[in-house]
């Protein structure tokens, strides 16, 4: 038996796993797993809960899109008591989520991603991170803290808490905006949308060309596309249907609560996360040459099921990576294309959110009582779909709890890129550090 | 000589590490004074060696160590234990790190639970045996606080800790010296609400309904969140969530605390001397809903979260 590869742990990713790349006598791929080493038991430990509290506790599922998982958590408890929050609450939970989703992008981009392409993806370990970008570019490094920093202070200022927050509660949001809030708000806001479109063209001009040949081989796969859409097709982070779409461009179109008829989970002996596929397309095959069942979320999943962009620079941006790229767009590289789009419709949909009137209502929460109901709640996480499905009894506590979270439905397809990336790059046993990494970067791009 | 750190995450949400980045324009005065000789969420240092051949787990030498989340798996035990040994001071960061933090409300559970639960019985999920592989660690018997595995030199509470005590922490150990803590104070020592010692008395309401406030006012104006009737965890929460100047973070959004910086002190018992307060202002404390994942929702470790045997049948 050949040599086993260990590339523990996986870095600049949030979460928790490895990689084992098993070599035949030859040097050459036999088999390659990314294992998620973690469980957590959210499922069985929220049940007793009151549905109330649900929103400010399972946002401690994940500490990067915590705003995801309170808004998917806030809309299943709305469902759980049967309210539908007034108008200005939908807008401000909409404000948190663009917000939030700008400063994901950032994060993403250029703390995790950027060293991969800016450094470059051979560069030595001790440099190919932020540290590093900060020697390269230090004024660009300035300005990404600095807006970290500002999206943070936004989020603060006004909700209280950017990581793990309180605002969105069941019927609406815990207070209205002021008038001098939103004014204060707003400059902050048109600041990150100047800095979303400095980021579009930087990129486009500095980092994908250089990286075309990349982007059109490492962790290639054609599989499925899931995403959110409003009902005139324009992507949107917040609420829709689910458009499920085959590896050849056609989809389904299907409300959240049917949910179940569409996909499916499958468990694996080699990682404690499930391995949600599209069981109406047959049993779950993740094999490169005939994959069934499998399709990928996540940003470039949102761009390739939409049929429009909601705002008008993101819809140019949009307009121009469809004629480049047709759809769906299968190169998995291209996440981090997409991901800048994103950024620009969330930064521009939140100008526009802190330019309408109706904001600063103080109508902002509807009554709420217990009763026995399900409940299921949905968003577009900055890594995908993100569906929580809540059972309570007559005294609003939870008796059921289902979650499929962003990265949970990329397992089956991290696991293919990976595989190709790893085939694609160790070859008669050559490789090296800088080989090893391309394959985490087949990883990164899902930004896990 | 920039100092050797070494950050890593066990049974974490990333939420700490976020708050390090959080720390804004400080940062870039901070990082060169930090050589991170791994960081798992920033840096591409490998524990099986840079070529994954490597057969022990190695984790470089270093004055500090920083660990956020509780230990939840032997690997991430064995992590710990390594990591100990090679750092001079250790930091545990965030609640989950110093009390167990959220997930350790599966300690309310037998681990079979937990598992039949998400591998046999979630609506989608085809039933399945427990993944077992020797690449996926086994659970621990519990979901652990870091001190209750290694010895802990600084413990950075809060969920997420406060960028301004992460700073703080890390400058005091740059400037030698060898401890740090947080000040002994509640929340409500932070908090500027109107307080008057008494409520409209009877059951603790749900937090069904926005607390009573004119949103044109500050907190100063607004009525004390206990005194209104619900639950907040303000007096038996250690104080700090706000960083050095703010008010109260959760109280800021008008909704109530949940003691995610933890207890005051050491020993305390927050449970019971929050069912004291509750009392104190007429409320009738054994009327809250779900009391006991409730008010021990961030510090499950150490054995303040525990499955309750089921009565016997009479």
């Amino acid at each position: 038996m050949g040599k086993t590869i260990n590339i523990q742990p996986v870095t600049r990713i949030e979460g928790h796993a490895k990689v084992v790349i098993q070599l035949d006598d030859a040097g050459n791929v036999t088999d390659t797993k990314v294992h998620v080493q973690t469980l957590r038991g959210f499922e069985k430990f929220c049940e007793g809960r009151p549905v109330e509290e649900m929103p400010r506790t399972v946002c401690h599922i994940c500490g990067i899109c915590p705003w995801a998982h309170h808004l998917a958590s806030s809309k299943a408890a709305d469902a759980c008591f049967g309210v539908t929050p007034p108008p200005a609450a939908v807008k401000l939970r909409r404000l948190m989520q663009n917000i939030a989703y700008v400063s994901d992008k950032i994060l993403h981009f250029y703390f995790l991603a950027a060293p991969d392409f800016v450094i470059g993806p051979d560069a030595d370990y001790s440099v190919r991170n932020v540290v590093g970008i900060v020697q390269a570019a230090p004024e660009i490094a300035k300005q990404v803290v600095h807006m970290r920093h500002l999206g943070a202070q936004i989020l603060e200022g006004f909700a209280g808490r950017a990581i793990h927050p309180t605002f969105s509660v069941p019927g609406g949001v815990s207070k209205p905006m002021t008038e001098a809030e939103r004014q204060k708000m707003l400059p902050s806001a048109k600041e990150m949308l100047e800095f979303s479109k400095f980021s579009m063209k930087f990129a486009k001009e500095n980092v994908f060309p250089k990286y075309m040949d990349a982007i059109k081989s490492i962790g290639v796969i054609k599989v499925g596309y899931l995403g959110t859409v409003a009902p005139d097709g324009a992507l949107d982070f917040y609420d829709g249907k689910l458009r499920l779409m085959k590896a050849d461009g056609s989809y389904d179109d299907f409300a959240y609560d049917q949910y179940v008829d569409y996909i499916g989970e499958w468990v694996e002996p080699w990682s404690y996360q499930k391995f949600p596929y599209a069981k109406k397309w047959g049993k779950l095959n993740m094999s490169l040459d005939n994959p069934v069942g499998v399709y990928r979320t996540n940003c470039l999943a949102r761009i390739n099921v939409a049929d429009k962009m909601a705002t008008p620079l993101a819809q140019a941006e949009f307009e121009e990576f469809r004629a480049a790229f047709g759809r769906p767009a299968h190169y998995t590289l291209l996440y981090h294309y997409a991901r800048l789009i994103e950024m620009l419709q969330a930064a521009e949909a939140a100008v526009q959110l802190l330019e309408d009137p109706e904001i600063t209502s103080k109508d902002i929460r509807v009554p709420i009582t217990p009763r026995a109901a399900r409940g299921i709640g949905c968003v577009e996480a900055p890594r995908g779909t993100l569906i929580h499905d809540y059972e309570c009894d007559d005294q609003g506590l939870i008796t059921k709890v289902n979650l499929i979270v962003g990265t949970t439905h990329n397992n089956a397809a991290i696991n293919m890129s990976v595989n190709q990336a790893a085939k694609l790059c160790i070859k008669d046993g050559k490789y090296d550090q800088g080989t090893l990494n391309k394959v985490e970067m087949a990883i990164r791009a899902y930004d896990p | 000589m920039p100092v050797k750190v070494v950050e890593d995450w066990l049974n974490a949400c990333s939420g700490c590490e976020i708050s390090i980045l959080n720390i804004g324009d400080p940062l870039l005065d901070l990082l060169p004074e930090l050589d991170f000789v791994h960081i798992t969420a920033l840096v591409d240092h490998k524990f099986f060696g840079q070529l994954g051949d490597g057969t022990a787990m190695e984790i470089p030498e270093a004055v500090v160590g920083i660990v956020s989340g509780g230990v939840r798996n032997e690997e991430q035990k064995h992590e710990l234990q390594e990591i100990r040994k090679k750092v001079k001071f250790l930091i545990s960061l965030g609640s989950c790190a110093c009390y167990g933090g959220v997930p350790a409300q599966a300690n309310m559970y037998k681990n079979d639970e937990v598992f039949d639960k998400v591998y046999r019985d979630c609506v989608t999920t085809e039933p399945a045996a427990n993944p077992d592989d020797p690449n996926v660690p086994k659970w621990t018997p519990t979901c652990a606080a870091v001190d209750e595995v290694v010895k802990v030199d600084i413990a950075i509470p809060g969920c997420p800790p406060h960028p301004d005590w992460i700073v703080d922490a890390i400058t005091a150990l740059l400037q030698g010296k060898t401890a740090w803590s947080l000040p002994e104070r509640s929340v409500c020592d932070t908090c500027p609400v109107i307080r008057e010692q008494k409520s409209g008395g009877g059951p603790v309401k749900r937090w069904l309904q926005n607390l009573e406030f004119n949103p044109e006012e500050g907190l100063e104006k607004m009525r004390c969140i206990n005194e209104q009737g619900l639950l907040c965890m303000g007096p038996v929460t250690l104080a700090g969530c706000a960083g050095k100047t703010g008010v109260p973070r959760c109280v800021l959004a008008r909704t109530p605390c949940r003691g995610c910086f933890g207890p005051i002190r050491k020993g305390a018992r927050p449970m019971v001397e929050m069912m004291g307060a509750l009392t104190s202002v007429g409320l009738d404390p054994k009327s809250l809903v779900d009391r006991r994942a409730m008010m021990n929702r961030y510090i499950g470790g150490h054995g303040f979260l525990t499955v309750i045997p089921a009565r016997p049948a009479k």
